[in-house]
């Protein structure tokens, strides 16, 4: 894996206040994350982007009802559906077996509900998404601060650190670690194991880029004069980081956030395609074009709709983080 | 000892013994900045002698003006003075008792008592917090008890600096400048500190703000018996507030004197420049006084020029100014000044200053 985004702007100056600019008068009693709110909501392409991570994230937490209402168990067989001689689907527009009881037709051969298994895999993509990057949002935003704030030998050994882990070659420790790890860890096993250790290698093997540009948002934020009114009222360290230097890294943290968690997923869709990840009959995005691709010629349909699934959810959580950070800084635009 | 903040109120002030007494104790205070070179292994090349031996008392209910170009040092006097940072050498006595190098544990209780006015009303508010806990953070921190809670004690200290108490749930950009100084000023006092050291206070507002706010620390100081030290880079800012001034240049301080003597008759060179170009309201008084421009720039304090630092750009130097220091002597009483050819000064200043200086 490279840079999942540009961590460029890590060394530029923290700017709470920029959030602003062009504002004029209209700021009265209103807090600097009102007004990010405020410009956010007019924001149509963001909030579009925002209103559709909002509905994939109630689609995969109401999964269960979902299936239960318009579609069928994600590991039920429905042979009766399928060409015996083709393994194709028998009915529907392109053979994809589509009709009002299979909203997005059955797989080929064991004639299983797409439309459940997209929707079941969602709840794999954002769970293993989002502790991922809670996980290195943590671990970067903790060691970004202390290093920043405290300097000299703590930073040289965090950023040292740092540099170690923006260098390794994760995609091939994952495939290797996946490999090794199996039986029952830590009271886990099988697919439970499975997910805490992509969410762990995941995460764990990315704090490195939140924690670089936290670093050097706090290295000029201490630089202000408010962390020494704080010293010279007696603050200690632990105030000062969390009470005073954190609320002013909020704004690099959630834009960080949201463009991590796309990355996230593709992610882990890559290591289910090469099958390292959540194994069957665990329905994931990522197993589903693995099984898609090599019969990609015959049934397209079957690839298409977990790339479709992938795509869109990039998608909005990329359009949703481009205008929140538009909305937090909008000369950075 | 150490003595952990225990709860107590202070709604009342609380003098720091009685008017006159010294309160604070300075003498050869230094800090030099080690410059370091080299990613990995650091090696020092040098140090910055941002303050390099500075001596000066203040006592309570007073105020010490101490003015300077900019990066003389006035900041780091006074952040080593909060003991925001550690001095490299010197004594720093506050009410009789040493807090040169005491811990940062033994020195929170004693915060109270210190305080400090930033130089930057826009860095000196946290941005994401509203004015009502930016002023009541010191009654948190220091674990202090208010007859009627926190936030009526920060509706008080504002109405106290001028501001309205409605503004409590506002935030630090719907202030101007001046109005943020304001704030940070009623931050300041809500302990009610004995000492206030106000970096330059005002440099960073508006003319027509400066003397408002000028006016306020003078109101206050009667009203909560405060100890100032203020620091300014232009003699103008401290003249009223002032009862005695100390003049730096690169790290040292040339001049001290009260404030009367070293207006009517500022001896050091330096301070002659600079009260030279200091506009004087009334014509016929500036009649005598010519503007002084002072050539080049301030030296580095990396490499500042041997025995007199001003010699490089004083236009009475001459060839000892260069070779041996002028110590600081007392030429007229409750006046001190180094230099050896002192402006406005007794007739026999220079065979004194030589003899000072061991070169008589
Ligand atoms: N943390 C620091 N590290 C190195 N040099 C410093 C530091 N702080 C101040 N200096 C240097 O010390 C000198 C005095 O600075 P300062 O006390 O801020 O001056 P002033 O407040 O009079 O303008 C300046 O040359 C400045 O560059
Ligand atoms: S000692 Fe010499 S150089 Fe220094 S201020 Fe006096 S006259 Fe000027
Ligand atoms: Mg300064």
């Amino acid at each position: 894996m490279t840079a999942p985004i540009e961590v460029s702007g890590s060394e530029a100056e923290a700017q709470p206040e920029a959030v602003l600019a062009g504002m004029g008068g209209k700021v009265e009693g209103r807090s600097l994350g009102q007004i990010a709110w405020m410009r956010l909501r007019r924001d149509k392409v963001a909030m579009s982007g925002g209103a559709l991570v909002i509905l994939l994230i109630l689609m995969a937490i109401f999964a269960p009802l979902l299936t239960s209402w318009f579609g069928h168990p994600t590991g039920e067989f429905h042979q009766d559906m399928i060409d015996p001689n083709l393994q194709r689907p028998l009915h529907g527009p392109w053979h994809s077996g589509i009709s009002g009881k299979f909203l997005l037709g059955v797989e080929p051969t064991n004639g299983r509900d797409i439309f459940s298994r997209i929707v079941y895999g969602a709840r794999i993509s954002l769970l293993i998404a989002f502790l991922a990057t809670l996980l290195s949002v943590v671990i970067g935003s903790t060691l970004g601060i202390v290093a920043g704030y405290f300097g000299g030998w703590v930073d040289t050994v965090i950023a040292r650190a740092m540099d170690v882990f923006l260098a390794f070659p994760l995609l091939l420790f994952a495939i290797a670690l996946a490999g090794v790890v199996q039986g029952k860890v830590f009271g886990l096993s099988g697919n439970g194991l499975r997910i805490g250790l992509l969410i762990f290698i995941i995460g764990f093997f990315n704090w490195a880029y939140i924690g670089r540009i936290i670093r050097g948002q706090t290295l000029s934020l201490r630089e202000r004069e408010f962390v020494d009114a704080a010293r010279s009222m007696g603050a200690r360290a632990p105030y000062i980081l969390f009470r005073e230097l954190l609320p002013n890294l909020v704004a690099p943290i959630l834009v960080y956030s949201t463009l991590l968690i796309p990355t996230n997923i593709l992610f882990e869709a890559a290591l289910s395609y090469l099958g390292v990840g959540v194994n069957e009959p665990t329905p994931t995005w990522g197993g589903m074009l693995a099984q898609a691709v090599p019969i990609y010629s015959v049934d397209p349909w079957f690839m298409i709709v977990p790339g479709v699934a992938i795509f869109i959810t990039v998608l909005a959580f990329n359009l949703f983080g481009d205008g929140l950070r538009d909305a937090l800084d909008p000369r950075a635009r | 000892m150490v003595t952990t903040p225990d709860t107590t109120v202070v709604e009342e002030p609380r003098p720091a013994g009685p008017e006159g007494e010294v309160l604070l104790e300075v003498s050869g205070l230094r800090k030099h900045f080690p410059v370091t070179r080299g990613a990995v292994v650091k090696r020092q090349v040098g140090a910055v002698k941002a303050v390099d031996g500075v001596d000066f008392t203040v006592r309570a209910g007073r105020t010490l003006g101490l003015v300077g170009e900019s990066g003389c040092g006035k900041t780091t006097t006074g952040r080593m003075i909060t003991r925001l940072l550690e001095p490299t050498d010197g004594r720093i006595v506050f009410e009789g008792r040493d807090i040169t190098h005491v811990s940062q544990g033994t020195m929170r209780p004693l915060r109270r008592d210190i305080q400090m006015i930033f130089q930057d009303p826009y860095s000196s508010l946290n941005p994401r917090k509203t004015v009502g806990s930016i002023v009541g953070a010191p009654f948190r921190l220091q674990n202090v008890a208010t007859e009627a809670g926190v936030k009526k004690a920060v509706q008080d200290l504002l109405d106290v600096v001028g501001l309205n108490p409605e503004h409590y749930n506002r935030y630090p950009h719907e202030f101007s400048g001046g109005q943020r100084q304001r704030i940070g000023i009623a931050r300041t006092l809500a302990l009610r500190p004995k000492l206030i050291v106000a970096d330059e206070p005002v440099s960073a507002l508006d003319v027509s703000i400066q003397a408002q706010v000028v006016n306020l620390l003078e109101d206050l100081q009667d009203e909560f018996h405060l100890t100032y030290v203020v620091i300014a880079h232009d003699l103008s800012v401290v003249r009223h507030i002032s009862d005695q001034v100390g003049v730096m240049y690169l790290g040292k301080m040339v001049e001290l004197g009260d404030n009367e003597s070293l207006y009517d008759g500022p001896m050091h060179p330096y301070t002659v420049a600079l009260l030279s170009a200091v506009p004087v309201p009334d014509p016929s008084v500036r009649g005598g006084r010519e503007r002084i421009r002072l050539q080049g720039d301030v030296p580095s304090p990396l490499n500042p020029p041997p025995a007199c630092r001003f010699h490089t750009r004083c236009w009475k130097a001459q060839e000892v100014c260069g070779q041996v220091e002028p110590p600081m002597v007392e030429l007229k009483p409750g006046h001190q000044v180094a230099c050896h050819f002192p402006e406005n000064a007794p007739p026999d200043a220079e065979s004194r200053v030589a003899k000072a200086a061991g070169i008589a």
